[in-house]
């Protein structure tokens, strides 16, 4: 074990993955000589040359489209898009193109690939430098879409959908990058110490449609994925009730008997994501609950999410999810 | 100039920069390519083949020296060229100023048009007011020439309470209606096609307007721009399409960003009408734009320019450019530095000295300390005022729906 932060872990992931297959190629915009805007790549074209880390031009129509050709010539791409907001230009290669390939050959073809992509808010970045759009995913049939919370689960699941035979979006959510982040902007710790941070610099994986239980409690479950695990977690410290806390890890295929295993204990639920609600993940993991926890639950499933609004700069911290909205949420489901 | 490996070439071919760090930034001294090379042909007549030379070459007016001459030449009066130079200082100046507040953590992030002053500034002061403006990230100059006033730049830069764009957007994307300015979007390249709609518009309107759109040689790869240029080959809109090839997309330069020759030369297999100008001269600029825009207001449709040029700093706040390329590159660029190219030729031409430079900088970085001032009255970036959260919830459609109404009565701001 080697303490890491979530930019480490994720170069940890690609490095042992560059040195154990050789089909293996990482490109995207800046990843190659100057190793990603956010350092991810960093020092991985040195060590495995351009032509298997490399830069590629600006154009994620043109990323997207291409790792669809590696994946069904037999190799397995690992394409970073720099920010998940500018991932729209590639939305009809990945919906219409990737996800269907399979499906659509009666199985002959199907393109591995993995897209890397910075997602969430937090970093004062405006509209387009801040969403967080895994539902625009999710909604696709034939896409796994992971999101990973912190270093330890970032290297585990990169590593897993690095070597799983579907395509796979992959969301890392930036504000968490160099630390976790509990809802305080006055207050940024680094992963130094975080038990999170000490991650195997060996192969390992975390395996995808698994859920984390990050804390146990029996008097509400509460669910969240990337950034928000920890505002979560601060949020049910501020609280005093002793919540569950679920970080979902996979939302699609989602670890269902997880969550619905803990909502029969508890009884209660809040489901917290940073995107917009209106047809968020959130609402489809909300109906699914009902479906199967109807006669357990002791209150109404409530969403703490992103407004139905575009992200804004200056005043992004009325956006995102607080630790108040949170825990003003968890304590109304014990008044019911 | 030695020859340089730009690319390696198994098993596929990656392009390379010329330079990287450490290594000695040396373009071989100037550009061969000289004023007078290349004709100005007749805008009423020209077809995309009279060009070809001008796609492959490099128009420029501007020598060496600091003496204009050639067919490009637009004789312009002492008063527009001493404008010129005012509003690049001008910008260059606020540029720096806004840079050291980003560093001093009064703005949260700040990109400069360092290097690339001439663009915006000569290219608009080249069009009519009514013209419509669709920049990329280095053309805010084009709002000191539409009479922009600095503080309301640097309230939108804070995002405090006189931000016309209501702190919604990050700085540097500057929206402006009265100067028919229209903010660029991050997810680069956007613009270049709807620049292309406007033109049509304004074509099925019958009004006498162009719309001028830049984008950067990196976002060239992007399909809005190939779709810009096959509109506009087709439906012949009154546009101006620039590809501004200033070398650099953050780290990546333009030899890993096309494998083509120039960009100018593109728009020839699209039958648009294409030229090269050297982008630091703004002369050259100034006159190309204008030979544009009098084939674009004649009803003979597109032109396409690629603006050749340097990126001389890093590409924002964000990103150290010595980590990719050498330190002092820009100070190698043969085209120079457009400032100082138009101070020498009106200092040639007995229309300026350095006296005067030095007033006029000084002036203009006593009006831009006195604008941030005033800008900070409305709000700073460490204490507010912001603009209210409500506004959060406001003009995402024409009238609040009732699922954001309730939403913003749960927050309760």
């Amino acid at each position: 074990m080697v303490e890491m932060n979530m930019i480490k872990a994720l170069n940890s992931a690609l490095e042992v993955q560059l040195t154990k297959d050789k089909n293996v190629v990482i490109f995207g915009e800046d990843v190659g000589f100057f190793g990603g805007v956010f350092r991810v790549t960093d020092g991985l074209q040195e060590k495995f040359g351009e032509h298997r880390v490399f830069d590629s031009p600006l154009a994620e129509g043109g990323i997207a489209a291409i790792a669809m050709g590696m994946g069904l010539n037999g190799l397995r791409p690992v394409a970073e898009i720099q920010f998940a907001d500018y991932i729209f230009p590639a939305y009809d290669q990945i919906v219409n193109e990737i996800a269907k390939v399979r499906h659509r050959s009666g199985g002959e073809f199907t393109a591995p690939l993995t897209f890397r992509t910075p997602a969430g808010g937090g970093i004062k970045g405006g509209h387009h430098h801040s969403q967080s759009p895994e539902a625009q995913f999710t909604h696709t049939p034939g896409l796994k879409v992971v999101y990973c919370s912190n270093p330890y689960n970032a290297k585990g699941l990169l590593t897993a959908a690095i070597e799983c035979n579907d395509p796979v979006i992959f969301f890392e959510p930036k504000r968490c990058y160099r630390g976790p982040f509990y809802g305080d902007p006055h207050n940024v710790p680094t992963w130094a110490g975080h038990p999170d941070s000490d991650v195997p610099e060996e192969h390992f994986t975390v395996p995808l449609e698994q859920a984390r239980i990050v804390r146990e409690g029996s008097a509400c479950t509460v669910i969240a994925w990337g950034t928000m695990v920890h505002v979560s977690e601060q949020a049910i410290k501020d609280s005093g009730i002793d919540c569950e806390l679920i970080d979902l890890q996979t939302l699609v295929p989602w670890d269902r008997d997880t969550v619905v295993n803990s909502i029969k204990k508890t009884g209660r639920c809040v489901i917290v994501h940073e995107a917009p609600k209106t047809s968020g993940f959130g609402a489809e993991m909300s109906a699914s609950i009902q479906e199967r926890c109807f006669y357990h639950l002791e209150a109404p499933i409530t969403r703490v999410t992103g407004w139905d609004t575009p992200f804004p700069h200056t005043t992004e911290w009325d956006y995102i999810p607080s630790p108040a909205r949170i825990a003003e949420a968890i304590k109304k489901t014990q008044e019911e | 100039m030695t020859e340089r490996v730009t690319a390696t070439t198994k098993p596929y071919t990656i392009g390379r920069p010329p330079f990287r760090p450490g290594e000695d930034a040396d373009f071989g001294g100037k550009f061969s390519e000289q004023p007078g090379d290349l004709n100005r042909p007749d805008p009423a007549s020209c077809t995309a083949q009279d060009t070809v030379p001008h796609a492959s070459g490099l128009i420029r007016v501007l020598d060496d020296n600091g003496v204009a001459s050639g067919e490009w030449n637009p004789m312009l009066d002492a008063e527009t060229l001493i404008q010129g130079l005012e509003y690049m200082m001008r910008l260059r100046i606020f540029d720096d100023r806004m840079m050291k507040m980003q560093r001093t953590g009064k703005l949260s992030f700040y990109m400069r048009s360092f290097g690339e002053e001439a663009i915006a500034i000569a290219q608009t002061m080249a069009l009519e007011t009514q013209d419509w403006i669709f920049p990329s990230y280095r053309q805010p100059g084009a709002q000191f020439v539409r009479g922009r006033d600095m503080v309301s730049m640097i309230c939108h830069c804070i995002g405090n309470t006189e931000d016309n764009v209501k702190g919604r957007q990050m700085p540097v994307h500057y929206t402006w209606k009265p100067g028919r300015f229209i903010s660029i979007s991050s997810p680069v390249g956007t613009q270049f096609s709807q620049a292309v709609g406007v033109a049509m518009a304004s074509a099925y309107k019958g009004d006498d307007e162009v719309c001028i759109s830049w984008l950067g040689d990196g976002t060239s790869a992007q399909g809005d721009y190939h779709y810009a240029l096959n509109f506009a080959s087709t439906f012949k809109p009154p546009v101006i399409l620039n590809v501004v090839n200033n070398q650099w997309a953050i780290s990546t330069h333009a030899n890993l960003a096309t494998g083509g020759r120039t960009f100018a030369e593109r728009g020839l297999a699209y039958d648009i009408p294409s030229m090269r100008v050297d982008g630091n001269d703004f002369l050259a600029l100034y006159s190309v734009t204008k030979w544009a825009r009098l084939r674009a207001a004649a009803g003979l449709g597109a032109t396409h320019i690629e603006v050749y040029t340097y990126r001389a700093g890093a590409h924002s706040s964000s990103d150290d450019s010595s980590a990719y390329r050498p330190k002092d590159e820009f100070k190698q660029w043969p085209g120079g530095d457009p400032i100082l190219r138009l101070k020498e030729h009106l200092i040639k031409a007995e229309l300026w000295d350095e006296q005067r430079h030095v007033e006029l900088a000084k002036k203009i970085d006593e009006e831009v300390m006195t604008s941030y001032k005033a800008a900070c009255e409305f709000g700073d970036l460490a204490s507010g005022p912001y603009p209210p959260a409500s506004t959060i919830f406001t003009e995402v459609y024409e009238t609040v729906p009732w699922h954001v109404q309730e939403q913003r009565e749960e927050l309760g701001k």
